[in-house]
């Protein structure tokens, strides 16, 4: 047996006596292994009794859910009204560039953050008030 | 030994209260970590026997502790922000920490529980209803004739499942209540589901709310003897706005794709795993518990305006001097929220527009600051409340952009289950791109010979354009099952009615095209 049918089954496991597993599973799955890619779509809908396609449908729904895992770090930059508001159009080219191939600068809608924005999330810390120098910095420490 | 209490919301931490308070402690303070106060500008905000300093720095942390410092606020409570408010879902926001259950019980916590369990059911939704609870999501709906068709349905299992997944930008209360008093959420779940007869409840909470999952889970564990029987779980979405759609939401929930079903079966009857389920936002299942208290649902329809009964938590965001949240009676005039209350711009130039009730809110002019903070003052304006958020725009602020971001949010969050939302959307986006460019040329396709019935001219002008995204809008907005599809062209048509000159050099030409409907 791999590794990856272990992980999964054990994450199966936890969560199968739940009201509606599929979400928490797919989100501990993403956690642990990066990504719900093929091999664990297959895997999920042996465990749960349903077909590939209908956990595929589900995988490819969600933003969060990811086919391939990406080893880069993450910074998640909110670009939705309130952000726009308050400038982040005019510092997510600093962004990008500090980024370069190293970061990866994803675009999230709302943070919740709004009143105090341009924000940005990297794992669970989040950030506000963020200028050109400042997000430069954020995702140069990414 | 100074107490200094600092928030531990996650804008405060955001900002840098964690190393604050360890700052603090380091100088020999007792701190405590509070919920907020809601005045966002001032965060992280530092209160010593009452008296406020914000924001605070590092550097400020001497000056503040012998009284020096020149980020003193004076006495919070008393600051014209709070001052000036109606906090009922608010009442603990800055003055108890968010999971001490001491604290909640000291502030009146679980007492409308209590009550709930000793007047019955019946009794608990009809005063839910002689409160005038409308639902605080968006739509508006009674809560309290919610909960009675729930009531009355029969079935072996109900549930309660409590809609957090505010997906809106300029909107940030739900999250407030979950991170600064979650056991108030968690106590209005549990009186819902003594008034219906469902024993367990659902929490389905976004995925980019790191600190209201952690402090929600907390919660609920603290406190699951309290609420027994009453059992809640907090289920993390995972990054689709469209779930904040309650058909959707129940989907997701399930574990399927978050796709909207078709109305009815109303979800009261028919709602998670196919059982009545009662859906509702977190703000109004917050309200409840100051309903239950003795004489809470008179006090709570005494204030208002119109059909819109008690307070709404008012969200200032986006480029506003003073951001925060304001919890106030129905009835106020946004040009007061806006620039008395929220101080004007925070860039300090002219407000140029304002979009109330998230993404799928109209654009209001200045002109219109005069209406006030109602439901129906509202629909009749074409714009919507939603869910409270205000976000102000200054001059600077290209309308024609955010009308394609509008469209462009709309394709990327679309269910896919409607036409007029999945591929209207994409359409308005290139439509708007088109009427930047000034119109097109006739196109490969209608130069053929075959197509002999296309305009021998000079393909589309801008006239033309504007004509078509008016009729696409029209589709949308009475095309789409729910609100995202139906409601994303208040945004569009409205940046186009109040701003042509953003839209194009020729603004009569808007005028026209509204005037006239395409054919």
């Amino acid at each position: 047996m791999s590794d990856k049918s272990e992980i999964v089954g054990e994450i199966i496991a936890r969560h199968h006596h739940r009201e509606g597993p599929l979400l928490p599973i797919l989100h501990d799955v993403q956690a642990e292994l990066g990504c719900v890619d093929a091999e664990s779509e297959a895997l999920i809908a042996k465990g749960l009794n349903l077909s590939r396609a209908d956990v595929h449908g589900v995988v490819s729904f969600y933003h969060d859910y990811k086919s391939k895992a990406d080893p880069r770090p993450v910074v998640q930059v909110c670009r939705a009204e309130a952000c726009k508001a308050r400038g982040v159009e005019k510092i997510i080219a600093n962004a990008q560039q500090a980024a370069g191939e190293r970061v990866k600068i994803e675009t999230v809608y709302c943070l919740g953050l709004c009143s105090a924005g341009p924000a940005a999330r990297t794992g669970d810390d989040l950030h506000i008030r963020l200028d050109e120098a400042g997000i430069t910095k954020l995702v140069e420490n990414a | 030994m100074t107490t200094v209490r600092i928030s531990d919301d996650a804008l405060a931490r955001a900002g840098g209260a964690d190393k604050l308070a360890a700052a603090f402690e380091a100088k020999g303070c007792v701190v405590q970590r509070t919920s907020s106060w809601g005045m966002h500008w001032l965060e992280p905000l530092v209160e010593v026997d009452g008296k406020g300093f914000g924001p605070a720095t590092l550097d400020d942390v001497d000056a503040i502790l012998d009284g020096t410092s020149d980020k003193a606020i004076g006495v919070i409570a008393e600051h014209p922000f709070i001052a000036g408010q109606t906090r009922f879902t608010f009442s603990r926001a800055g003055r108890t920490c968010p999971l001490s259950l001491e604290d909640y019980e000291a502030t009146g916590g679980w007492a409308g529980l209590k009550r709930a369990r000793q007047i019955g059911s019946e009794a608990i939704v009809e005063e839910v209803k002689e409160s005038g609870l409308r639902g605080r999501g968006g739509a508006g709906f009674p809560t309290g004739i919610k909960w009675d068709t729930v009531r009355k349905a029969e079935a072996d299992q109900k549930y309660i499942v409590c809609n957090a997944d505010e997906g809106d930008s300029g909107t940030f209360a739900d999250r407030m209540v979950m991170e600064g008093d979650p056991f108030a959420l968690i106590e209005g779940m549990a009186i819902a589901g003594e008034a219906v007869g469902a024993t367990r409840g659902y929490v389905y909470l976004r995925s980019e709310y790191p600190d209201a999952i952690r402090k929600m889970n907390a919660a609920i564990e603290l406190c699951a003897d309290i609420i027994a029987p009453f059992v809640c779980e907090v289920r993390v979405g995972a990054g689709a706005y469209v779930c904040g759609e309650e058909t959707s939401l129940l989907n997701s929930l399930e574990g399927k794709r978050g796709e909207v079903r078709a109305k009815p079966p109303l979800p009261a009857l028919e709602g998670f795993l196919g059982k009545p389920t009662v859906v509702n936002n977190v703000l109004s299942l917050a309200a409840v518990p100051h309903i239950l208290t003795e004489g809470g649902a008179a006090a709570y329809k005494d204030i208002g305006f119109g059909r819109s009964r008690g307070t709404m938590p008012i969200q200032l965001a986006g480029n506003i001097k003073h951001g925060g949240l304001y919890e106030i009676g129905f009835g106020v005039t946004l040009g007061e929220l806006v620039n008395t209350i929220g101080g004007g711009t925070a860039s300090g130039r002219p407000v140029k527009a304002v979009q109330v009730g998230g993404p799928l809110g109209a654009y209001i002019h200045p002109g219109q600051f005069d209406i006030v903070f109602d439901y129906e003052t509202f629909t009749e304006a074409d714009a919507l409340i939603g869910h409270a958020g205000v976000t102000v725009f200054d001059d600077t602020a290209d309308m024609l952009g955010m009308a394609r971001f509008a469209m462009e949010f709309c394709a990327a969050e679309s269910c896919g289950k409607c036409t007029p939302c999945r591929i209207g959307a994409v359409r308005g986006v290139e439509i708007l791109d088109r009427i930047k460019a000034g119109g097109r040329k006739r196109d490969r396709l209608e130069l053929m010979p075959q197509m002999h019935n296309t305009k021998k001219d000079a393909g589309r002008d801008t006239g033309d354009e504007i004509g078509l995204l008016t009729d696409l809008c029209e589709t949308m907005k009475f095309g789409s099952l729910c609100a995202l599809g139906g409601f994303t062209p208040y945004p569009v048509m409205s940046a186009l009615k109040h701003w042509p000159e953003d839209f194009t050099r020729n603004p009569e030409l808007v005028e026209k095209a509204l005037s006239e409907p395409a054919e």
